[in-house]
């Protein structure tokens, strides 16, 4: 962030302070949403370092939440206006700069390698499998004979569980997955996580985005919840 | 300070089975052909491109039908050469 006046470091530490938490933005004229008024949260914002009027800060947002226009109206309290001169994203939900980050001529080499001489040790780096995606989300663990009902979209009723992580709270996005971990579907939890594991019977997640083919486990059910 | 998905979770037991090994694998297990068929690829984006046109690249590279990405809403607009850090699925 590019501040457009001379500012004192603390009061800038003071004030970057009362933008964390929830927020009011409305989206800018150039996007892809509608613009209206919504609330996003900024779950931090670390100021790393101060450099005359350069600001190196790390922020942790809500999706959807435009820095641009948090670098704004920092400036705007502060008096003396800002801008947002950079933005670099080190992070989205699961996935972060780590060890699989690469870049497309890494990924072309790594892939040249596999097909023309048969090793496939940098290519597998690289190419993360779908439970990637649902790191960050709470598991439950089913039963093989459960499983393709849910790929065929049938809901999860309690019967077909057999472990749950604890934390899961009604309406939360929730992954399903069979004992040799794979993914199978997410969903919407219609329970809590101890009233999945208490309850004799009812129905655990609906809403589901099945990820997993059917076919890969056998069919063993019928009707429209397992 | 709140963080989504911070806590760290436990494990509630209902019922206990076996897997049976004849169907279905272990992620780790997976070939490199299925791999391909889904999957993420966590790539850090040439700046000059759009998403677009990495997409397309990736899909001619790697040989797939179906691929997309997973990055900001706000167009590369301000005028930088910034590279970010996409997030591509197959």
């Amino acid at each position: 962030m590019r501040m457009h006046g001379d500012f004192k470091g603390e009061e800038l530490r003071r004030i970057v302070k009362e933008f964390t938490g929830p927020i009011y933005q409305r989206p800018p004229l150039r996007s892809a949403v509608k613009r209206m008024v919504r609330v996003r949260r900024v779950y931090y914002i670390e100021i790393l370092e101060i450099q005359d009027r350069d600001v190196l800060m790390r922020i942790g947002v809500e999706a959807g939440t435009y820095i641009r226009k948090l670098c704004h109206d920092i400036g705007e309290v502060m008096g003396c206006g800002a801008h947002m001169a950079e933005l670099r994203r080190t992070r989205a939900g699961p996935f972060k700069e780590d060890e699989s980050l690469t870049d497309m001529y890494r990924l072309l080499d790594a892939f040249t390698i596999w097909r023309e001489k048969g090793d496939e040790k940098y290519i597998r780096e690289l190419l993360l499998p779908v439970e990637t995606g649902v790191a960050h989300l709470p598991k439950i663990i089913i039963k093989d004979g459960a499983v393709d009902a849910i790929c065929h979209g049938a809901m999860l009723s309690v019967k077909g569980i057999l472990r749950v992580e604890t934390g899961i709270k009604k309406g939360d996005t929730v992954a399903i997955m069979t004992q040799k971990g794979e993914l199978v579907a997410m969903g919407k939890a219609l329970m809590r996580s101890e009233e999945m594991v208490s309850s004799r019977q009812g129905l655990a997640v609906a809403h589901m985005k099945v990820i997993m083919k059917p076919g890969t486990y056998p069919r063993m059910w019928k009707g429209r919840s397992v | 300070m709140y963080l989504p998905g911070g806590s760290k979770r436990e494990i509630l037991v209902r019922d206990e089975e076996e897997t049976d090994p004849a169907y279905g694998k272990p992620p780790y297990k997976r070939s490199i052909d299925e791999l391909l068929e889904a999957g993420f690829i966590n790539l850090d984006k040439p700046p000059g491109p759009t998403s677009h046109q990495v997409v397309a690249w990736i899909k001619e590279m790697l040989n797939v039908t179906r691929a997309g990405h997973a990055g900001t809403l706000e167009p590369l607009y301000w005028g930088g050469d910034i590279p970010k850090l996409q997030v591509y699925y197959l």
